[in-house]
């Protein structure tokens, strides 16, 4: 420990601390510009200096590290006036055009200038103007206003992984930008919005919308993944303009993905339901609200009396609150049906029952940056779960070995320790591998199930590496929950953590992948699951919040079941011609926005919210209107006058994390068999099509990562099939269903795989995420 | 070639044959090679070679002029991985030394700096030869092979257990290269962009290594030192400054070039090696440590002798031993700001007051220059230059000030003129006569 002294107040530091940290403990500001303590060090603003005893010249705060005894004066007069000549620097050239400037009353640059600065300037001097830049379709550039600091291009490199900015040219020529005809694509670039001090960087879909202080701000949390990030939404006349994110050291720390960030957009879209509708005689009505629940309860009360409750089933999108949750399976329940899930696309349920408990991340997020082994199976991790990738990201460069098991090769900008890029269908025998070395390795008996695989030289390498750490984790992610052979994939990613002493776990899909199961929105015994009850159809289907075609694992089937049903009871912020055509009654209900609600995340985590702004036009929340279905279809207990009731009943308490946590199996039997012939289909969800709000959300549409389905297969695979990039080809599923799809070069790919997006519309037609295809050039 | 007349020539006793007198085998001919073959066959320890190098009190040719030897006793001895690394971006402008050391007498350089890596424990180096010269770049290479194939490089020096390789590196042409830490980040691959400081290349030098990173002349005077023993060099110079150093004389002197002189030699001797002023004219003023080096009056400079410590007394630094003489028809608003217009164009843009500063200071020096000049100027281009320096990561910022204020301190008159009649008080026709390039009265 280290003592120093800051303007006569002492405090101790760890050694290394920097005088900008140490200061900002003793809660003393420092004025800083490129500073930032997520970024390294750059020390180029000198907007910092402060004096320190003995030093001849004032010293940058933020790149002069403590020693012991030194002294520093934040306020002496050679403190003051080197701020006050740094900041007439910064001015010369800025244009100061705060007026017509997207940042005014939120930057930096403006604060720092009316703390730190002199009331006029002696420049007098033609300004510098620098051209503006083309960074995509999320981050706005005003360049003439840049300071040159250098925080855009030190997130690009250090936080998202990839250095899409740069600065070029000398002196005041200086120009930060991309690379020449590219853009920023990072997922995560929205960030650079908000570690730009000045308005150089600004959001293009709220520019020139609203002015800041005009702004309300509402502490909310992300609908989208399951690490269920801390925002802050901003509304204007009950429209949401904008969404910043909220600190939380533990979840997000101070970042946003572009989902969660730019999503909002959707909640502004034209497709929003806005008023309860009904079809008769083929027909779309608007009704009133009484019309619409008094036409839906008759509906589902006729289904259970004709064909008996079990003919009922729900769908219940993941990205629900765990109050609709809750309200959704208790009122099927009341009903008399078992058929509920929230799982909506899973393909393997043979660990209902036989769980130990809520299947969960395993660990706290926080603990994530703590492991110094990670294997991650099954995951298209970079877009499935950014902010855990870069969590990651920043463990490898201290030092942690992260390895990969997977279908694809997508580069996660994280240095790795070894990767196995198998075949789908391979990737429980490769896991089997890796677990049958690892315990080689820690000399301790593997099951017998996994004793007769023969261990390829990848599954080895990740063994070795997984062996060496002391603090290991096994990830699943998305993709290895939506595996046929899942069961096996969790059994076997449980046999491993006990070998290596870690702990394994779920990357959480969606915002309530935890509280799905926590509000028991999971079949019991004699229900039906997800698949299941698309597989064999019923005669009334209540769906909340999710668009089946797109959501499901197997969209087709979902829409051929639905459309034959005989009542299907959509409770949606949104319509879509599907939805209108297989939907007997449309209930516009609220989005996260508009209703309270809570979403238990990945981890466990409790974290509830309130609306933002009222629910626009008749739109109702969710757990108003399933409460009253509730009343009108006589189910006992739907007494709530509050979400917080129905959060009381759903958790017993207000817990800050949810009990029951347990990714343990009972009896799971190992099915470690692959039988694909033919080409196997590797669906990923794009992020930007994940869910029916980011699907609407314009700007992000127009992203690269929004980019329509393509047919992608390695070299070796085009060469096959006679195939150039670019080629049009027609992709089938067996059956009739096709889909002509562009064919494009993806090197990172195994043989025999092609790969193919779910969620979106070109794709629909394939049906199941994991299947056999055929590909022919058209 | 360039002129040359030596006091004690050392430096420059291989450049007597001209460009026929650079290659492998004239150099060992002038006993080369032998001190190299001395330390390794005596199995001279690191401390023994360091310690002779402090003896010499040979400062840092580059312009800073910290003592060499203990920079190189900063080098960490454990750490398994080190680079030694030579900075030829001579890019002062005035200097012109070290290309001529590197075209004349390569390889005393090279074994300079072979003798610096076995020092400090080295295994790998790097030339960084400035992009404007690129002749001088393929010599180097051209040297390089011949030190190879000679076994002076590589594995296994003649037969000893020091290894060691030397790679020559060429810059584009930007100043900010010259500064050690943008050198080292240019070397990376990266935009040449000066490191904060601390860690010091000793300690996080290229590529995050423990680096010795010198100027040329540094590491081409180490053959001599160690041949002639730390003690016999410091004695040709005088006490803090020893041995000899090339001086760049540039201006109104009939016989501009190098001039090798032992430090101390009175800069009177020096003006006069160099042909003394052209024409006959008055000196008026004398840049003496490259252009960065604040301005000195003649009277000072007449008193001065030619070693860091009595140059500092005047006022100004030795720096690279650029010597810009100017006589009496120099326009000095003129001249400052062409000094002014080169450190606006080559701040790297990093730190806001050198980026920023440079550009209001170069904008201010050309209104006066072009009659646009106001009363409150000089003041105002005091306050800046008073905001840029030492508020900087490096010392760009300091050296695009101190031209600035010592112009204006030594000449406010000819300043105030200027601003006061919207002209020069030097007449136009002078100044192109003075020029050299025209005669009197030609149009």
């Amino acid at each position: 420990m280290l003592e120093i002294e800051i303007d006569g107040k002492t405090l101790q530091v760890e050694d290394g601390s920097t005088v900008i940290e140490a200061a900002h403990k003793l809660g003393t500001y420092i004025p800083h510009f490129c500073y930032h303590k997520k970024l390294s060090i750059a020390a180029n603003c000198r907007m910092c200096l402060v004096q320190v005893e003995k030093a001849p010249k004032p010293m940058p705060a933020c790149a002069t590290l403590v020693t012991n005894g030194m002294k520093v004066f934040t306020h002496s007069d050679q403190a003051v006036k080197a701020q006050k000549a740094v900041m007439e620097f910064l001015l010369i050239n800025h244009p100061l055009d705060c007026p017509i400037c997207d940042q005014g009353g939120e930057c930096q640059l403006q604060d720092l200038a009316v703390g730190y600065g002199e009331s006029d300037s002696k420049y007098e001097e033609e300004k510098r103007v620098v051209p503006d830049k083309d960074l995509g379709p999320l981050v706005s550039t005003d360049m003439t206003r840049c300071i040159n600091c250098t925080r855009c291009i030190r997130f690009t490199a250090e936080i998202a992984g990839f250095m899409e900015l740069g600065q070029s040219f000398r002196g005041e020529h200086a120009e930060v930008m991309p690379f020449i005809g590219k853009t920023v694509d990072t997922e995560l670039s929205g960030n650079i919005i908000d570690l730009c001090p000045v308005g150089a960087l600004t959001s293009k879909p709220f520019r020139f919308s609203a002015r800041t202080w005009e702004l309300s701000r509402r502490k909310s949390v992300s609908p989208h993944d399951g690490l269920g990030s801390n925002l802050i939404v901003q509304t204007k006349n009950d429209r949401v303009m904008r969404v910043l994110p909220l600190e939380n050291e533990d979840i997000n720390e101070c970042w946003l993905t572009d989902k969660e960030r730019f999503s909002y957009q959707g909640l502004n879209s034209t497709e929003r339901l806005t008023r309860p509708m009904v079809k008769q005689g083929g027909a779309w009505k608007e009704v009133d609200w009484n019309v619409a629940l008094d036409y839906a309860s008759h509906a589902l009360r006729d289904v259970a009396k004709t064909h008996g409750s079990a003919a009922i089933g729900g769908l219940l999108s993941p990205h629900a609150t765990l109050e609709e949750l809750y309200l959704a399976q208790k009122l099927l329940r009341g009903l008399g049906s078992e058929n509920i899930d929230f799982r909506l696309r899973q393909s393997d349920f043979s660990v209902d029952g036989k769980r130990k408990g809520t299947p969960w991340l395993g660990m706290k997020i926080a603990d994530i940056s703590r492991l110094d082994r990670v294997l991650v199976v099954g995951s298209f991790l970079r877009k499935d779960h950014p902010l855990i990738a870069q969590r990651l990201r920043q463990s490898a460069k201290r030092g942690a070995e992260i390895s990969i098991l997977h279908g694809a090769d997508d580069d996660l900008l994280i240095k790795l320790a070894a990767r196995a890029i198998v075949a789908p269908s391979q990737l429980p025998a490769v896991l089997a591998q890796v677990v049958k070395a690892v315990c080689a390795i820690k000399g301790v008996a593997a099951d017998t199930a996994v004793a007769g695989v023969t261990v390829s030289a990848e599954a080895q390498a990740i063994a070795r590496s997984l062996a060496s750490g002391s603090n290991t984790g096994i990830l699943l992610g998305n993709f290895a929950q939506q595996h046929p052979q899942a069961a096996t994939l969790q059994a076997l990613a449980g046999q491993l953590a006990v070998a290596l002493g870690g702990k394994f776990g779920f990357l959480g899909e969606a915002a309530n992948s935890v509280g799905g199961y926590v509000a028991k929105a999971v079949p019991r015994a004699g229900g039906l699951n997800a698949a299941a009850m698309l597989k064999e159809p019923r005669q009334a289907y209540v769906v909340l919040g999710a668009e089946l075609e797109l959501d499901c694992a197997d969209g087709a089937q979902a829409l051929a079941t639905l459309t034959k049903a005989a009542a299907v009871v959509v409770l949606s912020p949104f319509k879509s011609q599907a939805m209108l055509d297989y939907a007997a009654v449309l209930l516009p209900v609220s989005p996260f926005s508009e209703t309270s609600g809570t979403f238990v995340n990945t981890e466990g985590r409790v974290q509830s919210f309130y609306a933002a702004a009222k629910p626009l036009g008749e739109t109702r929340p969710a757990w108003k209107v399933l409460r009253v279905l509730g009343n009108l279809l006589g189910v006992a207990g739907f007494e709530f006058n509050s979400s917080e009731d129905v959060r009381a009943e759903a958790l017993g308490g207000t817990p800050d994390f949810v009990s029951g946590l347990d990714n343990g199996l009972d009896g799971v039997a190992l099915n470690l068999g692959a039988s694909a012939n033919g080409f196997e289909r590797l669906a990923d969800v794009p992020l930007h099509f994940a869910d029916p709000l980011v699907r609407r959300a314009a700007a992000l549409q127009q992203t690269r990562d929004a980019a329509a389905p393509a047919a992608l297969m390695n070299a070796a695979m085009l060469a096959k099939l006679g195939l150039a990039a670019g080629d049009r080809t027609r992709v089938g599923a067996g059956g009739t269903a096709t889909a002509v799809l562009t064919a494009q070069l993806d090197a990172g790919l195994p043989d025999s795989v092609v790969r193919v997006a779910a969620a979106h519309t070109d794709t629909v037609a394939l049906g199941a995420m994991c299947s056999v295809l055929t590909v022919e050039k058209v | 070639m360039a002129l040359i007349d030596t006091i004690n020539p050392l430096l420059t006793t291989g450049w007597a044959k001209g460009d026929a007198g650079w290659s492998l085998k004239d150099y060992e001919a002038r006993g080369g090679y032998a001190q190299l073959k001395r330390i390794l066959a005596s199995k001279m320890s690191q401390d023994e070679v360091i310690a002779e190098v402090k003896k010499s009190a040979l400062r840092g040719r580059g312009g800073a002029g910290f003592p060499a030897g203990l920079k190189w006793s900063f080098m960490p001895k454990a750490a398994p991985e080190k680079y030694v690394v030579c900075n030829t971006d001579e890019g002062e402008p005035g200097t012109f030394k070290d290309r001529d050391l590197l075209r004349y007498d390569p390889h005393s350089t090279i074994e300079g700096m072979i003798i610096a890596a076995y020092a400090v424990g080295a295994k790998r180096g790097y030339n960084y030869i400035h992009g404007e010269i690129f002749d001088i770049y393929q010599r180097f290479e051209e040297a390089l092979d011949q030190a190879r194939a000679a076994g002076y490089l590589g594995d296994r020096i003649l037969g000893s257990d020091f290894s060691f390789d030397l790679f020559a590196h060429h810059g584009w042409g930007a100043y900010i290269c010259g500064e050690e830490t943008g050198l080292l980040e240019s070397i990376e691959g990266k935009k040449g962009q000066p490191r904060y400081k601390p860690p010091f290349p000793a300690n996080f030098g290229l590529y995050g290594k423990p680096t010795t990173i010198n100027n040329t002349e540094t590491f081409a005077a180490i053959p001599f030192i160690m041949s002639m023993g730390g003690e016999a060099y410091l004695n040709l110079g005088k006490p803090n400054n020893g041995g000899t150093k090339l001086f760049s004389v540039s201006g109104h002197v009939n016989r501009p070039g190098n001039y090798e002189v032992p430090m101390g030699t009175p800069f009177a001797k020096l003006l006069e090696m160099a042909g003394g002023m052209r024409g006959g004219r008055k000196l008026k003023a004398v840049i003496p440590g490259g252009s960065s080096a604040p301005v000195l009056p003649a009277d000072v400079m007449m008193e001065c002798t030619m070693d860091y410590d009595s140059i500092a007394k005047a006022g100004s630094m030795l720096g690279s031993g650029a010597v810009i003489v100017m006589d009496e028809t120099v326009c000095m608003v003129k001249a400052l700001e062409r000094l002014s217009y080169f450190y606006f164009e080559e701040s790297c843009g990093q730190c806001t007051p050198c980026r920023e500063g440079s550009g209001w200071l170069y904008r201010v020096v050309h209104r006066i220059e072009h009659g646009e000049g106001r009363p409150e100027d000089l003041d105002l281009l005091n306050r800046v230059t008073d905001n840029m320096m030492g508020k900087t990561i490096c010392a760009l910022a300091d050296a695009a000030a101190f031209p600035v204020r010592s112009f204006i301190k030594h000449f406010r008159s000819e300043f105030e003129y200027h601003i006061e009649h919207k002209k020069c008080l030097v007449d136009p026709e002078v100044q192109r006569v003075g020029s050299g390039f025209f005669k009197a009265g030609a149009a």
